[in-house]
């Protein structure tokens, strides 16, 4: 497992370089991740996805689906994609602190 | 490291349920992972994406020797029980609730989500003019409807998968 620094506080990852301890999450540490992810600055909707992906890992121990997440959060298919360029799922999953979804929708 | 996958273009050529499925799945997650991807529907796959139809398609319960009942662990479905009116019907009744346990959207809703992600949607132009069908009898989130030369362009890059 390797370390790594983030906003000051060194935290442990998993093999996918998500957070490998959800309890190490902060916003702090959201901002730096969405900035290793190409993501300079996480808007009010950024955080619209990240908080609704902790909520639904938090009640059902794993990420929501692209669909559920497209329903549930108030954000569609192409302003997910727009936020998170090149993986909303894996990226959304990550800044949230996040193991990788396992599901393949 | 291998290089990493950056662009597919699936080719639909089966209108099944469980022919459309698998393609649709692919083509969706390949976005997911921030994969360029390109659908293009040909033969009897059109029916995936004709507008009147899409919506009706059905599980080819004849022809198809993996096919058990009344679950996957359970006795073959032999073919003349499979042709006996009704049998697609019901089939297609579990497979649908099984599909939307998983939560993947029926295929209608699954287009329109596979092409807001940002996938081309294509149909053959042969088969088009071999149904005599036109433009209009696809559904919105058709692009374009082009030849397999046309298909060969957009594919430059590609790692093509026929379905």
């Amino acid at each position: 497992m390797a370390a790594k620094e983030y906003a000051g506080k060194t935290v442990e990852l998993d093999a996918d370089g998500n957070l490998a301890n959800q309890a190490d999450w902060s916003e702090d540490i959201a901002k730096s991740l969405a900035q290793e992810e190409g993501i300079n600055g996480l808007t009010e909707r950024h955080w619209v996805v990240v908080n609704y992906m902790r909520k639904e890992f938090q009640t059902k121990g794993d990420a929501p689906s692209i669909r559920k997440l497209t329903k549930e959060s108030g954000v569609d298919t192409k302003e997910l994609y727009s936020l998170f360029p090149g993986g909303p799922a894996k990226k959304a999953a990550r800044i949230a602190g996040l193991p990788k979804p396992k599901g393949c929708i | 490291m291998a290089e990493p996958i950056k662009k597919v273009s699936i080719v639909v050529s089966r209108g099944s349920l469980e022919g459309v499925y698998p393609a649709l799945i692919m083509a969706n997650g390949a976005r997911m992972e921030g994969i360029e991807a390109t659908l293009f529907f040909t033969f009897f796959g059109l029916y995936g994406v004709i507008d009147k139809k899409m919506d009706h398609l059905k599980v080819a319960t004849v022809g198809n020797p993996a096919m058990c009942v009344p679950s996957a662990m359970g006795p073959g479905l032999p073919t003349w029980i499979g042709a006996l009116p009704g049998m697609s019907w019901f089939a297609t009744g579990m497979m649908k609730k099984e599909i939307e346990k998983l939560d993947i959207p029926p295929i209608r809703e699954f287009i329109e989500m596979i092409h807001d992600a940002g996938c081309e949607i294509y149909g053959c132009k042969a088969t088009v003019d071999m149904f005599h069908l036109t433009k209009k009898d696809f559904c919105p989130q058709v692009d374009e409807i082009i030849s397999v030369g046309q298909f060969y362009e957009k594919s430059a890059g590609a790692q093509i998968i026929f379905t």
